[in-house]
C-alpha cells in the first residue's frame, strides 16, 4: 500500500512555562495508507493529539522527518482536513457561513462556496439549519457542522481528535455510523485519536497503541472486521471481542503507567 | 395514533397559552414598576432640591441655608433656562447650532479615535515585535492626563473643530487600543488553528476571525469611550471656542450663572444617553451571534 502519512523517528519536546522541557513524542514511527481509516489509542497525556499536530503543520517537529503525500511537512499540507476535540467552528458565523469558509479560502465566489456548503450540510443532517448560529445548536449538532465543515474541502486526509467524545452515547454511534457513511464513499486516508478502544476497533483499519509519555508506538494491530459495519452493533461479533482482548492486553500497562504517574504527581 | 398524539396535543396547548400569558403579564407588570421608581427618584432628587433652596435663606446670617440658589440653583431656574435658550437662544447664537457643532465634535473625535485605536489594537495585536517595541511608550503616553493635550492642540490646530477632534480622538484612542488588543490577545487558538486548516491566508484570518473574535472586547469599549469622546469635545471647548455647549458652560461660569452650567450639563446628558441608545442597537447588530444572556441588566 502506498502511504499517504509517514512519521520517521519524530520527537517533539515543549518549553514548559516553568523553563523545563517537556518531551511529548519520543522516537515515534508510523505509517499511515492511502484509504486507510486509522485509530490511535493511549493513556491521557501520551502525546496523541501532538501526533495530529505534527502531521497537519500546525507544530513542527523537534527531530525526525513527518512526510505526507511523499513531501516533508513544512506548513500546513495541501489536502488536510482537522476535527479538532474542542468545539471550533466559528461563533460569529451561520451554520451556512461556517461550512462554505473552507471553499471560499481556496478562492471559490461566495454564491459557489454557499452551493457547496447547502449540499453538505445536507448530507451530514443539517437541513434546515442553514441561518443558525452555532448557540443555537446542540452539542451533537455542532459536530456535525465541524464534520461538513471539514469534508467540504474533500480532504485526502482527515484529522480526528476525539471528535466525538463529548456526545452522549447514542449520538455517538449515529455520528460514527455517518462518518464511517461519508469516509467510504471518500478515498480519505483517516487519522482518528480517542482514548476509547472500542470506538477505535468498531471504526478502524488498524489500530495504534501508543505507550505512556513520552509516547511512542508500542505496537500495531490490523482490524479485519469485514464493512461496512454498524458501530452500535459490531461490538457483540465474537471477532470483535477476540481483538478487543489482543489490544487492552497492550493498552492495559500504559494505561497503569499512567495512572500511577499520576497518583504519584497529585501527592 | 394519529387521532391519540392529536388529542394530547390538544390538551397541552390550553395550559401552555396561559403560561405565555401569565410571563407576559408578569413582564408587563415589571416595566410598569421600573418606570414608575424611575420616575419616583426623579421627582424625589429634584423635588428635595428644589424645596431646599426654597426654603433657604442664605443671604442674611441667622437663618436657614440648605442650598444655596447663588451657587446651586434650582431646577426651576434651570428648566427656565433652557427654556430661554430653547426659545430665544443664547448669547453665542441658537442653541441648536451649540448641540450640533459639540455632536459634530464628539462624533468625529468618537469616530477618529475608534477606528484608529482598532487599527493599532489590531496590528500590535497581531505583531508580537511591535507590540514588544511599542509597549513601553504606549504605557507612558497613557499614564499622562491626555485632556492637557488638548490645550497643545488648541495651540497647534487652532480654535476650529480640528482640534476638539483631535483632543476627543486621543482619549477614545487609548480606550479602544486596549480592548482590542486584548481582545485579539484573546482570540481562542483553536478557532485560528482551524481557520488555517481550512485555507485561510493571513488577511482572512484578521478580517474573519481575528476582528469578529475580539469584536465584543472592542464594542463594549465603545460604551465608556462615547463618553470620553464628549469629554474631549467639551475640554477642547473650554481651551478656547466660539460656540458649542462647552463654551456655554465656560461663559456661563464666567457670568456667575449656575444655572446656565446646570442647563449645559443637562444637554450633555441628554446627548450621551441617546448616543449610548444609538451604541447598544449597533452592539445587538453587530453581535447577534452571541447567545442572548437571559437575566439581562443593562445600565
Amino acid at each position: 500500500m502506498q502511504p499517504a502519512i509517514e512519521l520517521r523517528g519524530v520527537t517533539k519536546r515543549f518549553l514548559t512555562p516553568s523553563g523545563g522541557v517537556y518531551t511529548a513524542l519520543r522516537e515515534l514511527d508510523m505509517t499511515i495508507g492511502v484509504g486507510e481509516f486509522c485509530a490511535v489509542v493511549g493513556p491521557t497525556g501520551c502525546g496523541k493529539s501532538t501526533t495530529l499536530a505534527l502531521i497537519s503543520g500546525l507544530e513542527p517537529a523537534s527531530e525526525g522527518e513527518v512526510d505526507v503525500f511523499n513531501n516533508p511537512v513544512k506548513g500546513i499540507p495541501d489536502g488536510i482536513g482537522y476535527m479538532f476535540q474542542a468545539d471550533a467552528v466559528f461563533p460569529w458565523k451561520t451554520v451556512l457561513e461556517n461550512v462554505a469558509a473552507g471553499p471560499r479560502y481556496h478562492g471559490l465566489s461566495s454564491r459557489d462556496a454557499r452551493d457547496r456548503a447547502r449540499d453538505w450540510i445536507a448530507r451530514v443532517g443539517l437541513a434546515g439549519f442553514e441561518d443558525r448560529y452555532p448557540y443555537q445548536l446542540s452539542g451533537g449538532m455542532r459536530k456535525r457542522v465541524a464534520l461538513a465543515q471539514s469534508l467540504i474541502n474533500e480532504p485526502r486526509i482527515l484529522l480526528m481528535d476525539e471528535p466525538f467524545s463529548a456526545l452522549d452515547v447514542q449520538t455517538r454511534s449515529l455520528m460514527e455510523n455517518e462518518l464511517l457513511g461519508l469516509w467510504a464513499a471518500s478515498s480519505a486516508s483517516v487519522v482518528f485519536v480517542t482514548h476509547d478502544l472500542e470506538e477505535a476497533i468498531s471504526l478502524s483499519d488498524r489500530v495504534f497503541v501508543i505507550t505512556a509519555g513520552p509516547g511512542t508506538v508500542k505496537s500495531n494491530y490490523k482490524v479485519d472486521l469485514p464493512r461496512p459495519r454498524n458501530v452500535a452493533e459490531i461490538r457483540f461479533q465474537p471477532h470483535f471481542i477476540e481483538i478487543y482482548e489482543e489490544i487492552w492486553k497492550d493498552l492495559k500497562d500504559e494505561v497503569l503507567v499512567s495512572y500511577e504517574r499520576q497518583k504519584r504527581g497529585a501527592a | 395514533m394519529s387521532i391519540e398524539a392529536g388529542g394530547r396535543e390538544k390538551a397541552e396547548t390550553r395550559p401552555l397559552v396561559d403560561l405565555v400569558a401569565r410571563r407576559r403579564r408578569e413582564h408587563g407588570q415589571r416595566r410598569l414598576k421600573v418606570q414608575g421608581l424611575r420616575l419616583l427618584v426623579a421627582v424625589v432628587v429634584l423635588g428635595g432640591w428644589q424645596l431646599g433652596a426654597q426654603v433657604s435663606d442664605c443671604n442674611s446670617t441667622g437663618h436657614l441655608c440648605v442650598v444655596d440658589k447663588f451657587f446651586w440653583s434650582q431646577p426651576s431656574d434651570i428648566a427656565q433656562k433652557l427654556w430661554t435658550w430653547l426659545t430665544q437662544g443664547t448669547d453665542l447664537g441658537p442653541i441648536w447650532d451649540q448641540v450640533l457643532v459639540t455632536m459634530e465634535e464628539t462624533v468625529g473625535g468618537f469616530i477618529v479615535g475608534s477606528i484608529l485605536g482598532v487599527i493599532f489594537g489590531v496590528a500590535l495585536g497581531r505583531s508580537r515585535l511591535l507590540a514588544d517595541v511599542m509597549g513601553p511608550y504606549i504605557k507612558a503616553a497613557n499614564a499622562i492626563p491626555r485632556v492637557v493635550v488638548g490645550a497643545l492642540f488648541a495651540i497647534s490646530l487652532g480654535l476650529d473643530i480640528k482640534a476638539k477632534i483631535a483632543t476627543a480622538a486621543i482619549l477614545v484612542f487609548f480606550v479602544v487600543f486596549f480592548n482590542a488588543f486584548q481582545g485579539v490577545r484573546e482570540v481562542d487558538r483553536n478557532l485560528v488553528a482551524n481557520a488555517r486548516i481550512l485555507g485561510a491566508h493571513d488577511r482572512q484570518l484578521t478580517t474573519e476571525i481575528i476582528i469578529p473574535s475580539a469584536l465584543s472586547w472592542i464594542i463594549a469599549s465603545l460604551h465608556t469611550s462615547f463618553g470620553l469622546a464628549l469629554v474631549g469635545a467639551v475640554v477642547g471647548e473650554l481651551f478656547g471656542a466660539t460656540q458649542g455647549l462647552g463654551e456655554l458652560i465656560y461663559a456661563a461660569k464666567n457670568n456667575f450663572d449656575a444655572a446656565g452650567v446646570f442647563a449645559g450639563m443637562a444637554l450633555l446628558a441628554a446627548i450621551a444617553l441617546v448616543a449610548e441608545a444609538l451604541i447598544t442597537a449597533l452592539e445587538d447588530r453587530l453581535i447577534r451571534w452571541r447567545p442572548p444572556v437571559t437575566t439581562e441588566t443593562r445600565i
